[in-house]
Parts: C-alpha cells; structure tokens; sequence
C-alpha cells in the first residue's frame, strides 16, 4: 500500500460520515429532478486531500449505480421512457468523450486556471440561460395558479414534434408523439458535453426534454436518470482504465446516495410536476452566484485581471464552495418539504375515503 | 404488496448483506485498491464492485423506506 499512498487517501471514520451526508444529499436531489447532486461531490472529496483527477473518477464510479438504482424505481412509478433515455444516452456518451477532449485541450494550452476559468464560463453561461428560463417558467406558473394543470407541450417543442423526416421518426411513450430522432441527438450530445465540463448534464437534458421535446417534467427527470447511468458507466470504464477510481471513496459515498436516491424518487409522486421545475431553478441560479463569486480569482490567475490579494482570493474561494453547499441545501429542503407536504395531504384524503394508502 | 413482518426480514437480510459487502471491502481495502487501479481490462473490477452494491444496497434502502411507512404512489408520469 505504501506506493498508493501518494494517491488514494486514508478514510478515516469522520471522512466517511461527512461522504455519507454529502452523498445523501446529493443523491436526493438526483432521485428527484434526474441530476445535479454530484457536483458538490468532487470539490468535498477534494477538500479531503483526494487528488483532482481521482476525485472526478470517484464521483463518476457512485454516478452510475446510483442512476440505475433511481432509473428502476422511479420505472416502477411508470415515469421512465427507456427508450428516449437509451437513445439520448448513446448520443450524450459521444458529448462526454468531446467534452473531455476540449477540458484536456484547454488545460494543455491554458493551465489549471484557464481549465477553470473555462468551467466557470459555462457554468455562468448555462445556469444564466436555462436555470433563468426554468425558473421563470416555475414562476409563470405558480403566478398563474395553474399548479394542478396537466403539463402540454410548449411551443418549441410542438414545433419540433411537427416535423417530419422520413425513415428517422420513432415514437416515443414521454412525448406521446413521433419525432425525428436527429433531434435528439444536439440534445444527447450537449447533456454529455456539459457532463464532461461541470459535472451535471442533466442541467441541459432535463430541460431539454421538457422544453424541446416535449416531455412531462416528471417523466424527464427520471428519464434523465438512464442517460446518466449510460454516460457513467462509460466514464467510469474510460477512468477506470486508466486505474484512477477509488472505488472506497465511490461506495461510501454510494451508501448514503442510495437512501437520498429512493426517498427523492418517492418525493416525486407526491408532489406537482411544477415543484421538479422550481427545485431544479432555484439550484441552478445559486450555483450560477457561487460560480461568478470564484470567477475573479481565476481571471487574475490568468493575468485577465489585477492579482488578488492572498486572503480575498482564499475568502472568494471558500465563499463560492459554501454557496454551492447552499444550493444543495436549499433544493434538497424544498424536497423534502414538498415529500412532507404531499404525504400529510395524501394520507389526509385517504383517512377521508378509507383506502389503502400506498401501492408501491 | 408483502406482509408487514415479510418487508422487515426483507429490510434485515438485504442490510446485514450490504452490511457485509462494506467490512469485505474495507477489510480488504489494500487489497481490492491494488487490483481496481491496475487498469486497462481490470475496469471490471471497481465497475463489477458498484453493480454488485448498487443490487444489495439499493434492495436495502428501497426496503428500508418501506418499513418506515414512506412509500411512493403510482402516478403513471403524469401526462
């Protein structure tokens, strides 16, 4: 073991509960809008002293059991459409594996900084633009009071859903419509893409189904959970290859994923399709806060802006990693109130009509 | 649906196995790390380790929220 030393680290029993309660966390914001809890994963791991490249490889090794474990409950809830997510997932494989090229390319020419500058960049960039127009779609709806309406597809997505392209059309059971397949390959491929850059692809692809596709937003979170299965099973294939996962780190962090996983899967048969809307917005505009707060320090260190101060750099850093832990927080709160709420309501109508509360 | 009595022998087998699954991997921590990093076609190892958790420890939780009373309703996604 001396020679692993140097990379893989000792796990003590504090390092494991802190994992445990990220992992758990994490896993149930997943279990509940498809993704988005792994990305607090890397930098905890790295916070221990677990090498950059060995934490990434770490966190991709939990990604993909704890996808297929969330895919086939949230199944049982008929809420996956497999085929969409197999076919998206081939496509998104594609995207992880150009995503790496470019972060590799990047960091060639640019160094560390620039790699995170780059990061930081698309963090901003797609958090701003999808995580607003979420956001401001849960609110359009929340203002409306039309929270109980069943969801229609948008405008886009009709658009989409509209044109046909012989021999490529192929039903699928989320849209209740036929669609050409070529345009769910961009969407597969840029779900893998920002996988590979900031870790979460479901930032791009749940919304995508929603808003390009069509999808019912339930039925697109869990189905972002088989294209996430997909894409981490080839990116723990590609880093273990290579021999850098540490799969200790991977199953402690997977034990406490997997009770998050299932009591965020229950959580979303209880409550309004809205709900998935306003969790996954909210923690994308505070991501997009904890990302713009860091976003000075890497500019100076590429000679973009003045050089910071030691301590204003150090302050900014640990303040953006504190917002991220915030955003998980608050989404996962929202979850767990929401499974509350829906519950009490629930057993409530049932105590009134005197039948079984629960089928699963 | 099973008994109440069935669910918590189901909950305590699929426990105590993934229970035993975690001291076999932490007992024999040096030894499984050295062959999970040798790499190339040894990726079956740490890729075989995660399904084999997945499957015992999922079947736990999944259990272990049933036994607590937190169930999920079939909803058919909604559209």
């Amino acid at each position: 073991m001396e020679d692993l030393a140097v990379s893989f680290i000792e796990i003590g029993l504090s390092e494991a509960a802190f994992l445990l309660v990220v992992g758990f966390v994490g896993g149930l914001v997943s279990g509940f809008i498809g993704s988005g809890g792994a990305f607090v994963l890397t930098p905890a791991m790295m916070s221990l002293g677990v090498p950059g490249i060995v934490a990434v490889a770490s966190n991709i090794c939990h990604k993909f059991p704890k996808a297929l474990v969330g895919a086939i409950k949230r199944a049982r809830y008929g809420q996956v459409d497999l085929k969409l997510g197999l076919v998206m997932g081939v496509s998104a494989e594609a995207g992880v594996l150009y995503g790496a090229h470019i972060q590799e390319s990047i960091k060639r020419s640019f160094g560390d900084a620039g790699s995170n500058l780059y990061v930081s960049a698309a963090f901003i960039l797609v958090l701003g633009i999808v995580g607003g127009y979420v956001l401001r779609d849960a609110w359009r709806i929340y203002r409306s009071g039309r929270m109980d309406a069943i969801e229609k597809a948008g405008r886009l997505a009709r658009r989409v859903q509209s044109v046909r392209i012989p021999g490529t059309m192929v039903y699928f059971k989320s849209l209740d419509a036929k669609i050409s397949v070529l345009f769910t390959i961009p969407l597969g491929f840029a779900t893998g893409m920002l996988a590979a850059t900031i870790a979460v692809g479901g930032f791009i692809g749940v919304p995508g189904l929603i808003y390009v596709l069509g999808a019912p937003a339930v039925m697109a979170s869990a189905t972002e959970l088989v294209i996430a299965f997909v894409m981490g099973l080839g990116g723990t294939i590609k880093f273990a290859w290579s021999g850098l996962v540490d799969i200790r780190l991977a199953m402690i962090i997977l034990a406490g994923s997997l009770f998050g996983v299932q009591l965020g899967a229950i959580g979303t048969t209880y409550v309004k399709p809205f709900t998935i809307k306003v969790v996954m917005g909210v923690i994308m505009v505070v991501i997009l806060l904890s990302r713009a707060i860091i976003v000075p320090v890497y500019m100076a260190q590429l000679g973009i802006l003045q050089p910071l101060d030691e301590t204003v750099a150090a302050v900014l850093s640990k303040a953006s990693f504190v917002v991220m832990v915030i955003a998980l927080v608050v989404g996962a709160s929202i979850i767990l109130y929401a499974l509350w709420h829906g519950r009490r309501a629930h057993l409530a109508q049932h105590e009134m009509l005197e039948e079984p509360v629960a089928t699963d | 649906m099973s008994s109440p009595r069935t669910e918590v022998w189901k909950a305590a087998a699929f426990g105590v196995t993934s229970f035993l699954l975690y001291f076999i991997l932490f007992e024999f921590e040096g030894e499984i790390l050295d062959v999970s990093i040798r790499g190339r076609w040894l990726f079956i190892v740490p890729v075989g380790i995660a399904l084999a958790f997945s499957f015992v420890h999922g079947a736990f939780t999944a259990n272990f929220w049933r036994v607590l009373g937190i169930r999920g309703i079939k909803n058919g996604g909604d559209r």
